[in-house]
């Protein structure tokens, strides 16, 4: 084993690999803004009394979570241009990575809305508010509150996955890190940096949620 | 349609080729991981506090990178540290210390939730410490991780898709290289993306069928 470090070269590409980071992070924050919204609307169907709208939703579901990431973001890039939708690489990756994400969320959804007490519900009923009027005040703040902890792993996991637009050359951390690396072989330090960047976030994410989850009392 | 069914037939021996080779890696994978995960989740909860560091920190680690970094950086570190590992070997590797790192937080997680009595109790009926895990502790932790671990399971799968950015040629890979000869872009991937439905449904449909069955212990 005949290797001496040499962080200089990846440190001379440090921009590139933060402003890698960056764009990872937008993605992640887009893709799961447009995940929460179809996670809560395919929630609410999964508890819904209508049978359509609960087949629909665990058909997403299922069909979603037991495909690969990387094979809904080639079939987005490359293979809808041909059925006449054509996106560009930011639009067709976060397009993927949202309906990934939804269906993760949909199950996040999902707890949270049976985490909400039956008893409120009911009250919230008792003093006249309309079936829309107590979800939107009284059940939807109740679940985002419980479902915080789930929303924010969540997040953690598809913010790394935004690693795979590498794939489709979107220059996010992992597609600079694959370049430093070829362009410098420093391997073994960029691969470090790369990945410490990536625990370093992932640590940050996690400990930002965790004050937010205090500042809020669980119910 | 006659025309993929068409180029289906041309290609069927590659993009079999491919599909065995996912599932040979993910069950390699998934193999090593639980070996990996097996002792790193003992460790966590058993080690002495110094001990259980280097595998905290391995867990943290591997949680907080993306598997395709583990998988680039498996398949290029090796060789400058002297190692000649296939692209196969590689991918293999990044997967199971990947898979070892999930197995071991989920037995870790299982362990903890046994009532410490029970392992009180085998202690004070003399048995040793590998008696306590074989006949006390792990069948039952092992009982309520195993919907999670077939899970991690569905999660190898999915993941040995990207070992097609080294090159292997799994699945993935051979469903490229099939549509840049036919330019049979949206069937292709449409039709890689239903073989990996089809395993994943049926581990997922064990798993689901595993924790109704348990649950209603």
């Amino acid at each position: 084993m005949n290797y001496a470090l040499h962080f200089g070269a990846v440190w001379a590409s440090f921009d590139k690999l933060l402003s890698g980071l960056a764009i990872g992070l937008g993605l992640a924050v887009a893709a799961v803004a447009i995940g929460c919204l179809l996670g809560i609307l395919s929630a609410f169907a999964s508890v819904s009394k209508l049978r359509l709208l609960r087949m629909v939703s665990g058909f997403y579901v299922l069909i979603i979570r037991n495909t690969p990431l990387l094979v809904l973001v080639l079939l987005a890039y490359f293979a809808l241009p041909s059925a006449g939708i054509r996106l560009d690489k930011y639009e067709s990756f976060i397009a993927s990575l949202a309906l990934y994400s939804g269906a993760y969320l949909t199950e996040v959804f999902r707890a949270g809305l049976l985490s909400v007490p039956k008893g409120i519900v009911e009250a919230a009923r008792a003093i006249g508010l309309t079936r829309l009027q107590t979800n939107l005040h009284v059940v939807a703040p109740v679940m985002l509150r419980n479902v915080l902890p789930s929303l924010g792993n969540t997040f953690i996991g598809m913010f790394k996955d935004s690693s795979i637009a590498a794939a489709i050359a979107i220059p996010e951390l992992t597609f600079e890190a694959r370049k430093i690396n070829v362009d410098t072989f420093r391997v073994v330090e960029t691969w470090t940096v790369a990945s410490g960047l990536y625990i370093a976030a992932c640590f940050t994410i996690a400990f930002l949620l965790r004050r937010l989850e205090r500042r809020f009392p669980k119910f | 349609m006659d025309a993929f069914l068409a180029q289906l037939w041309i290609a069927r021996w590659p993009l079999f080729d491919g599909f065995l080779l996912t599932i040979g890696i993910s069950v390699a994978a998934i193999v090593l991981g639980t070996l990996v995960g097996a002792v790193v989740g003992i460790s966590l909860v058993f080690a002495p506090k110094l001990a259980r560091l280097p595998f905290v920190v391995y867990v943290d680690v591997m949680r907080g990178t993306p598997v395709l970094v583990l998988i680039l950086a498996a398949f290029y570190i090796p060789a400058v540290l002297g190692l000649s590992l296939s692209a196969t070997q590689a991918g293999v590797l990044a997967l199971a210390l990947f898979a070892g790192a999930h197995i071991g937080e989920l037995l870790r997680g299982a362990l903890q939730a046994i009532p410490p009595g029970q392992a009180e109790a085998g202690r004070a009926i003399g048995l040793t410490f590998p008696q306590l895990l074989a006949h006390v502790l792990l069948p039952q932790a092992v009982r309520m991780a195993l919907p999670p671990w077939i899970n991690t399971g569905v999660e190898l799968i999915k993941g040995s898709s990207l070992l097609s950015m080294i090159g292997v040629g799994e699945l993935l890979l051979r469903t490229q290289e099939v549509i840049g000869r036919n330019f049979m872009t949206i069937q292709f991937y449409v039709f890689a993306g239903l073989a990996y439905l089809l395993v994943n449904v049926v581990l997922d449909t064990i798993g689901r069928t595993i924790e109704r069955r348990l649950g209603t212990r």
